[in-house]
């Protein structure tokens, strides 16, 4: 009887790796309520009265098989979701996964692009509750709760978060998946943890790799140093180093701006820092595009205001011609770019930008800057398309303006640079 | 109670002559019968109106106030009879005795006068009007007949007035008179009289009818005599008669007529005819007008201000319906399709207005155009003559067919009649597009001119809309047949004049139209970049929609309601969609020519367009060293697409020139041979090249020159060092790039950025806050409500007062007149008794002396 049940559910594991999605989630279905039943009533006699009873081997059978080395399993998991609400199935799950992680990683020595995506979707689907809540729901029924256990206590679940979480982070991860752990870092993982400065490794070897990775890295850092006391040499150098040209093209800029919003808010920043900053933004800000010209150009303008130090940046009356902009763009130091001698000539220059909006924006320097500060939170997170929108439901009081030269075919007039350039042939 | 209430009317009474009386005694008081109310403060602008009182006056006064009424009462009280003095008038104050006397002389005349009437029966009073009695008159109920006042036509009869009315002057009373006498031989009743009335009135209608009868015969019969001797006289006058019978029923040609006249009415020249230098002044003028009206938007100066005037439509002569009238003209004449609108407009661009002269006098035109600077060298002479002869054509604009049958060009005209001449407007795109479609390039133009012609706005009141509905369905159109597998773009831009014109006069549609295909083109691609994350370049429509766009609106304002939006997408266009392919290229290279003829006047810098031109740049460099540029998004370093205009067939390098881009390869047109897409690709380069010093000559004159053209300028000197293009495209770089150097080390110094000076804040001045105080005291600052409760609360509290007041007075004056009685009384008393006691001493006295004497006897 017991040989056949054990050769039932190794048929059934089989059947999880089938290629038809109904058959893999039945046999799931059917392995948990044997995982259930066989929690109910355990094959060999409990060793003494109220002892905490789990089918360990059988499940750690279903998660390896949910873990596939060789097909995607997204949807299969998002059915064995469910089954997470229960804190047993929670915690034996993540016991389960570290497990199997650290396995497969000693195995093989060049693990599958699938293993790590499923290993990922299968992590990202735990998540803890935010309190120790008093009515904890168990998969496997049982007559009543013993406090011994270790499955009641969210500190034991959190120590296997964390656990589950540092052994899969350790590995050698490919590049998109970091992504997509990093940017559910501040959010799912660095608030259950049960040591979030365990991250600290990973996350400063996230923020050196460059791009658009530091980018992301930089939410978690952000956690770990604001509430966790963490000090991190040469911060603001290698914030500085982030900003290029692609900055604003990069999908993540709204969070990188409002991060850096936070970070250059302090109000003891050193000037020629913020100089530096506000200098190299004005300079990116001559390859961007309007949407980002609307945010960044009152984000500078915060910066002067915050810092009426680096002011001399618009405004030096006693300044002495210069041949050429005294700013070094290529060095890295922010103390040594020299961005306190320089002007913001950039934002001159973005005054006869062909937007309306951006151009106005940018004569605001014109001025003496107002006191208060403007809020870019509204505007971070601005698409063109808005903008287009925007302009083309802002109503003109009077009639159409009209081109007065009146057209001449498609190309227009013999000087304009389309009919120097093409052909209609 | 009622004391109370009689002492407060007292007081009331009172207080009216005391007033009158103080003001009286002021003049001259006696210093001891003032009492002196001392103010402690005297406070500016209150009236102190209690400063001196009169004791000894008022108490004098009150008391005989009481005396009158108080004490009258008091005396009266045990008394349950009144004497009331009946005579009229009596109490009454209002009346003089003179009035009392007359009116009781009146009254008592009046009584006396009745009293005679009631008891004399026999006598009475008899009304006359015009010696009738005004008994008799009234017998006859007046009875208006409403007929035969109808008839009359509102003027009655002198009898009917006489009889109802009994008439109203001298002559009239003669008649009654006649009338009496009537009466005295013949009584008749009075329905009899009316009876009589009524008929003489109707035979007097049925005469007149008759009358008008035997005139209405009469005409006729004249009329029929002169046709008779008509006939006799001529032979042409009923060929005329035929004639105007015909045309009544034929409205076409007279309603033809009449809007044909209405159409003349608005041509004639009101002033004399301008001279050819004063029609230059104006148009100079104009067009000054014009580019200061532009220039000013172009500043934005009028963004906050709402006072800038249309003046460019005015301007434009737009209103007066000309610009169509002059189309016409030219378009009709388009005989053999020979002749290119193009050249038509540049014409009409060099003399503007003086369109109107044409007609008139078209050997000038001739001279005018021979002598055209603008250089028309490949206009055919052919086609100059036939558009002299075309022209009378063109008048008649509303019936063609007619006048043009007439001119004699019935051969030339029979290769084209299967046209029709008038077309209705087209309701939906289908039906503008089965017009269109199928037909060569001159009949589409024709059918959308006379579409254009026959529905103009001052013909017909709807046809306003339907020219707007035109506009938007030749946008579809050009739209449709661009993204056709062969773009016909010929078509296209003949078609681009049309919808200039209809611009011109429908801007507010036309820009709606243009802003709805701009949306569209827009929503697609948000649409797929967010499915997506990435979008492909759009057909060649939108390109065209957005050249157009800059076509028929001005380019250069600050703020435009199209022009915007439309900067805003090209500038899409450049920063979302990957350059995949040659295609690719070539549309973005046309969107950057367009984008910077969209600046050529405003010089306004767009970063999207420089990044652009360095990525294309950057493709088409063959090793990269990456040293001093960064490429931006949709660009990579790196990838598949990363060498796409790179050439290395040596050959096809040494075959090349340089010529202009085919908009074709736009619109998917495939390579046919390796060679043709390497000389594409060494095209696009020139063309790159060539925009980057257009860039380097628009933006030379930007603070921050050097750093737009850093990166740029790094690729060219790779270029440069390659030594792999041809010697043409070699040339051309080696000029931009010593350009770019050039144009950096001439422009201006870096100075230092330094704010405008604000204007100095002025001191903040403390101006008195103003609160307006309605009564003074605890009064103040509460409710409306609440102070007006106050108030009466307070003005009842003082009237109790005062009454209390008044009560406690009234009884110490009864109470000292009960004393004065009692103390009379008492008096009286004593001085009965002692008189009593008085003769009974003496008496006993006497008795006593009496007495005495007895005794002593």
């Amino acid at each position: 009887m017991r040989h056949r049940y054990h050769s039932c559910c190794n048929s059934l594991r089989e059947l999880l790796a089938h290629s038809s999605l109904e058959v893999k989630e039945l046999a799931l279905s059917t392995l948990m309520r044997f995982v259930q039943l066989e929690g109910g009533h355990p094959l060999e006699k409990p060793k003494w009265d109220g002892c905490y009873l789990f089918p360990h081997q059988l499940f750690k059978a279903v998660v390896e098989g949910l873990l596939s080395l060789e097909d995607d399993c997204s949807l299969l998991l998002s059915q064995f979701r469910e089954y997470l609400e229960h804190d047993d199935i929670r915690y034996h799950t993540m016991q389960a996964a570290t497990d199997i992680v650290v396995r497969v990683a000693n195995r093989y020595p060049e693990v599958p692009l699938t293993f790590w995506n499923n290993a990922f979707t299968l992590l990202s689907a735990v998540s803890l509750p935010r309190q120790e809540g008093r009515t904890s729901s168990f998969y496997v029924k049982h007559a009543k709760l013993s406090q011994t256990w270790k499955v009641v206590h969210l500190k034991e679940h959190r120590k296997a978060f964390q656990l589950m979480w540092l052994g899969f982070l350790k590995h050698e991860l490919p590049l998109g998946l970091y992504k997509k752990v990093l940017v559910i870092m501040h959010d799912s993982i660095l608030p259950h943890l049960a040591q979030p400065s365990l991250m600290i490794d990973f996350l400063t070897r996230a923020y050196d790799m460059g791009g658009a990775i530091s980018l992301l890295a930089l939410n978690g850092l952000f956690i770990l140093i604001h509430q966790h006391n963490l000090e991190y040499p040469d911060f603001y150098r290698k914030l500085y180093g982030l900003l290029d040209p692609s900055i604003f093209h990069v999908k993540y800029r709204a969070r990188f701006f409002h991060l850096a919003d936070l970070f250059l808010s302090s109000s003891h920043l050193p000037a020629y820092l913020v100089a530096a900053f506000a200098k190299r933004l004005s300079r990116l800000a001559l390859t961007a595009p309007p949407e980002a010209l609307l945010m960044v150009l009152p984000f500078i303008c915060n910066l002067l205001r915050r810092h009426p130090a680096c002011r001399v940046l618009v405004h030096h009356p006693l300044g002495h011609e210069l041949d050429s902009d005294p700013y070094d763009p290529e060095e890295g130091n922010p103390a040594e770019s020299r961005a306190l001698e320089s002007s913001l000539w950039e934002l001159q220059a973005l005054q006869q930008h062909y937007h309306p909006e951006v151009s106005q924006a940018a004569s605001v320097i014109n001025q003496a800057l107002s006191v208060s500060e403007v809020s870019i939170a509204p505007l971070l997170e601005l698409t063109a398309f808005e903008i287009f929108e925007r302009n083309l439901k802002k109503k003109c009081q009077e009639s159409v303006p009209l081109q007065f030269i009146p057209a001449q075919g498609l190309l227009g007039l013999q000087d304009d640079l389309c009919a120097q350039h093409f052909t209609l042939s | 109670m009622g004391k109370a209430r009689l002492a407060a009317f007292r007081r009331k009474g009172s207080g009216a002559p005391a007033g009158a009386q103080s003001g009286r005694a002021r003049p001259n008081p006696n210093p001891f019968e003032v009492k002196v109310n001392r103010q402690k403060f005297p406070v500016l602008g209150r009236k102190a109106r209690h400063a001196v009182g009169q004791p000894g006056v008022s108490r004098a006064r009150a008391v005989q106030k009481r005396t009158q009424t108080l004490l009258k009462e008091y005396k009266e009280r045990d008394k349950s009879n009144i004497f009331t003095d009946k005579r009229f008038g009596e109490y009454s104050s209002s009346m003089s005795p003179e009035e009392k006397m007359m009116k009781r002389f009146a009254l008592e005349q009046q009584r006396q006068h009745e009293k005679k009437s009631i008891y004399n029966l026999n006598e009475d009073e008899e009304l006359t009007h015009y010696g009738q009695s005004l008994a008799d008159i009234e017998k006859h109920n007046d009875i208006v007949d409403s007929d035969s006042d109808a008839e009359e036509r509102g003027t009655l009869s002198a009898e009917l007035t006489a009889a109802h009315f009994g008439g109203g002057g001298g002559l009239l009373h003669k008649k009654t008179l006649q009338q009496q006498g009537e009466d005295e031989e013949k009584p008749r009743s009075r329905k009899e009289l009316i009876e009589e009335l009524i008929a003489k009135s109707k035979q007097e209608k049925r005469e007149r009818q008759a009358q008008r009868e035997g005139a209405l015969e009469l005409t006729e019969k004249l009329d029929q005599d002169w046709k008779e001797i008509q006939t006799l006289l001529a032979h042409k006058t009923p060929k005329s008669e035929n004639r105007d019978q015909k045309e009544k029923p034929k409205p076409d040609a007279y309603d033809m007529m009449v809007r044909e006249l209405g159409f003349e009415m608005k041509a004639p020249p009101s002033n004399r005819m301008k001279t050819e230098e004063e029609l230059a002044k104006e148009e100079q003028e104009r067009l000054q007008k014009l580019e200061a009206a532009r220039l000013r938007r172009m500043r934005g100066e009028d963004m906050g201000s709402d006072s800038r005037k249309p003046k460019h439509l005015s301007a434009d002569d737009l209103n007066d319906n000309f610009v169509l009238d002059k189309d016409d003209r030219r378009l009709l004449s388009y005989t053999d399709g020979k002749m290119s609108v193009e050249e038509e407009q540049s014409r009409e661009a060099s003399d503007g207005e003086s369109e109107e002269d044409h007609h008139e006098d078209p050997s000038d035109e001739n001279v005018e155009e021979s002598s055209d600077p603008d250089g028309h060298s490949d206009l055919d002479s052919d086609t100059e003559t036939e558009e002299d002869c075309g022209r009378p054509d063109t008048e008649p604009r509303l019936a063609p067919q007619k006048r043009l049958a007439n001119n004699g060009h019935k051969a030339r005209e029979a290769a084209r009649n299967e046209l029709p001449y008038t077309f209705a407007a087209p309701e939906s795109y289908e039906e503008l597009k089965s017009l269109l479609s199928g037909k060569t390039m001159e009949e589409q133009l024709l059918v959308v001119e006379r579409i254009k012609t026959c529905n103009h706005p001052s013909l017909a009141a709807g046809n306003k809309a339907k020219l707007e509905k035109l506009f938007g369905f030749l946008l579809e159109y050009v739209g449709d047949l661009a993204t056709s597998d062969t773009p016909d773009l010929g078509v296209i831009d003949k078609l681009v004049v049309q919808l200039y014109n209809l611009c011109q006069m429908f801007p507010d549609s036309a820009s709606n139209s243009i802003k709805f295909v701009l949306r569209d083109a827009m929503h697609e691609m948000e649409g797929s970049v967010e499915a997506r994350g990435r979008v492909a370049f759009p057909g060649l429509d939108v390109l065209i929609y957005l050249k157009i766009a800059g076509m028929l609106f001005p380019t250069s304002d600050f703020w435009h309601p199209v022009t915007t939006p439309a900067l805003v997408c090209m500038s899409q266009l450049l920063t979302k969609c990957p350059i995949l392919s040659l295609h690719d290229v070539v549309k973005g290279l046309f969107v950057c020519c367009m984008f910077l003829d969209y600046v050529s006047l405003s010089r306004r810098f767009i970063p999207e367009l420089v990044n652009f031109l360095l990525g294309i740049l950057y493709i088409a460099t063959p090793n990269k060293h990456g040293q001093g540029y960064t490429l931006v998004h949709p660009f990579r370093a790196s990838g598949k697409n990363s060498e796409l205009l790179l050439v290395s067939d040596e050959e096809d390098t040494a075959t090349w020139q340089r010529t202009g881009l085919s908009l074709r390869w736009a619109s998917g047109l495939k390579a046919q041979t390796k060679t043709e897409a390497n000389h594409t690709r060494l095209s696009c380069l020139a063309v790159c090249v060539a925009l980057v010093k257009h860039c380097a000559l628009l933006y030379s004159s930007l603070p921050a020159f050097h750093d737009i053209m850093r990166p740029l300028r790094a690729l060219l000197t790779e270029h440069l060092a390659n030594r792999t293009h041809p010697p043409e495209l070699q040339e051309l770089c080696q000029s931009t790039l010593s350009m770019l150097t050039d144009m950096g080390k001439q422009s201006q110094r870096c100075r230092p950025l330094v704010c405008e000076k604000s204007k100095p804040v002025p001191l903040r001045l403390f101006t008195p806050r103003l609160v307006k105080v309605l009564e003074f005291g605890r009064k103040q600052g509460s409710s409306k409500e609440e102070q007006e409760r106050k108030r009466l609360i307070h003005k009842h509290k003082r009237e109790f007062k005062g009454a209390v007041r008044e009560i406690r007075r009234d009884n110490q004056f009864l109470a000292r007149m009960q004393l004065s009685e009692t103390l009379e009384r008492d008096a009286e008393r004593k001085r009965k008794v002692k008189q009593l006691f008085n003769s009974l001493a003496t008496q006993e006295g006497e008795w006593k002396a009496l007495k005495r004497k007895k005794f002593k006897k």
